[in-house]
């Protein structure tokens, strides 16, 4: 696939967030050994808006993902919870994106 | 369990502090009931987003005051417009039957607005506890008694005689509840994402040609969504402007640019980079939109627990109107008057909250559902909605508008070999269908 031109840096438009991380609990897991290559990996590349799952710029195998940053919309479940999804929950005791506009 | 006397803690426990939860809980606690609400967010509305613009009907059945809500502009043009990778077709409707009690509509926020809705819930006699996500129901003999929070042994179970789940799109519970499926088909979601531009009001009212006040709702279809079904809106609230793309999951995944950097390029078109000039970007938010229609619905009503708002997936996308609020405030206040009538009657079982189905059924919301089951299958059927009818225009619109001293046609001449080019048959076909769907 040829590589679409990226010019936009969304955790720069993620830091205007106001975000309250749980550290302990990661409240998204992708499944042990997926490879960036796999397709499925690619689909929450193209779908997911808050850009979490990142392909390596040093060509790397292993998946990028942070769900720190997450908008908690569930794209990535609607796709991959039956697949490359090890966990999908809700994060707990409020933390996760506090949308101050909505 | 089955031999003992159930005691509930509550009458109702609501899961979801959004505009179907808290509506609810008003119409409950205002009949006296003991109404529990717990919200995963730190307030009402921190997990909440919306394009958006809601309807106020139903808002207004439920609140007379709905006015002193924290609504933003009501909205007195439509804006709607086809975007071909060069050129752009709008039209602009304003009409004083938009701005009308009762059939108007408002940009909003869900932030303010969903914390507003909380307070009505709250000075009913409603206690919402905020920071809880609920994880799991508590069922007995097929019988929804309760719910869950905190996780493994930490798990605290609180009961009531019905739970009313109005936990969103995202519904981890209704799954559970024996009622769905654990997801919807990729063909029936839509990725939503959208940024927040901070401007002064009057900025926005000359931007955007309104009235002190008043807003616009603006839709785009076409380029700005690479072609496949979905599209972009714009928002004009009191003072800032709402920015963002919807776009059906599984089209998405037929094309190379990334849903985020879609609504980078069509920020950039130069119809839309002057409406946030010198804007300050204040948030960025994502969400799942329900745009299956009818045949996306999972059951509403089970035993001892009923499914309201977007949980229920109770949304139209038809291209020109989207909803999705005014159905969850009416299924939210229909699903508070079912439960009070189950809850006086003793009934809480599947068989007793049947009235919650008839009453939906009876409303606008099931019939419009029902009138609309064609409108999503409609924009997948015709993608040229997307890409084609937008270059169409253009090339009916260019030869009226460029006069570059070469000999003119008439109308006709210059309108049919684009129409031609898109198939006269095929648009009708399309048009005749749409009529019909839409």
């Amino acid at each position: 696939m040829s590589n679409p031109v990226i010019t936009v840096n969304v955790d720069e438009k993620l830091a205007k967030n106001k975000m309250v991380v749980d550290e302990e609990n990661a409240h998204i897991v992708i499944r042990e050994g997926v490879k960036v290559s796999d397709p499925e990996y690619m689909k929450l590349v193209m779908c997911c808006p808050a850009a979490l799952y990142k392909i390596p710029a040093d060509g790397s195998e292993e998946p990028i993902f942070d769900y720190a940053g997450c908008l908690e919309c569930g794209t990535c479940r609607m796709i991959c919870g039956k697949t490359i999804l090890q966990k999908w929950e809700y994060p707990q005791f409020g933390s996760g994106v506090q949308y101050r506009e909505g | 369990m089955a031999d003992e006397v159930f005691e509930p803690d509550f009458d109702v426990i609501i899961v979801g502090a959004g505009c179907a939860g808290c509506v609810a809980a008003y119409q409950l606690a205002s009949a006296g009931k003991a109404v529990l609400v717990l919200e995963r967010g730190n307030y009402a509305g921190a997990k909440n987003m919306t394009g958006g613009r809601i309807y106020t009907h139903s808002l207004k059945k439920v609140f007379p005051n709905y006015e002193e809500a924290p609504l933003q502009r009501k909205v007195a043009h439509e804006r709607i417009s086809l975007i071909a990778p060069d050129a752009n077709f709008t039209i602009d409707y304003t009409s004083e039957d938009l701005k009308k009690a009762g059939q108007e509509s408002y940009t909003v926020l869900r932030a303010p607005f969903d914390q507003w809705l909380a307070e009505q819930a709250e000075n009913a006699g409603a206690e919402i506890i905020y920071d809880m996500t609920v994880n799991d129901l508590i069922i007995n003999n097929g019988k929804v008694q309760g719910i869950l929070v905190g996780e493994g042994e930490e798990a605290e179970p609180m009961t009531a005689s019905l739970v009313i789940l109005a936990d969103g799109v995202n519904s981890l519970l209704t799954s559970k509840a024996g009622l769905s499926k654990s997801a919807p088909a990729i063909h029936q979601v839509a990725v939503g994402a959208k940024e927040v531009w901070k401007l002064p009001a009057e900025t926005i009212e000359s931007r955007f040609l309104c009235e002190p006040g008043e807003g616009a709702s603006w839709l785009f279809a076409g380029d700005c969504s690479n072609g496949i079904i979905g599209g972009v809106f714009v928002y004009a609230n009191k003072e800032s402007i709402s920015l963002g793309i919807v776009a059906t999951m599984s089209e998405v995944l037929k094309q190379e640019k990334p849903v985020y950097q879609m609504l980078e390029d069509f920020k950039n078109k130069p119809e839309i980079k002057p409406l946030i000039a010198g804007g300050e970007l204040v948030e960025y938010s994502g969400h799942v939109v329900p745009e299956g229609g009818l045949e996306m619905m999972p059951e509403i009503v089970g035993d001892g627990v009923i499914v309201a708002g977007d949980a229920a997936m109770l949304c139209m996308n038809l291209g020109y109107t989207v909803r999705g609020m005014d159905l969850a405030v009416a299924s939210g206040d229909i699903a508070g008057q079912a439960a009070i009538k189950a809850l006086d009657a003793g009934d809480t079982s599947k068989a007793g909250l049947a009235c919650y189905k008839q009453m939906l059924d009876a409303s606008f919301v099931m019939r419009d559902m029902k009138m609309y089951a064609k409108a999503p299958h409609f924009l997948e059927s015709a993608p040229g909605m997307f890409r084609g009818y937008p270059e169409m225009i253009r090339d009916i619109m260019n030869p009226l508008f460029i006069v570059d001293g070469q000999p003119r046609k008439h109308v006709m001449g210059m309108a049919m070999p684009a129409v031609k080019k898109a198939g006269l048959f095929k648009l009708a076909g399309v048009a005749m269908k749409g009529v019909k769907a839409l």
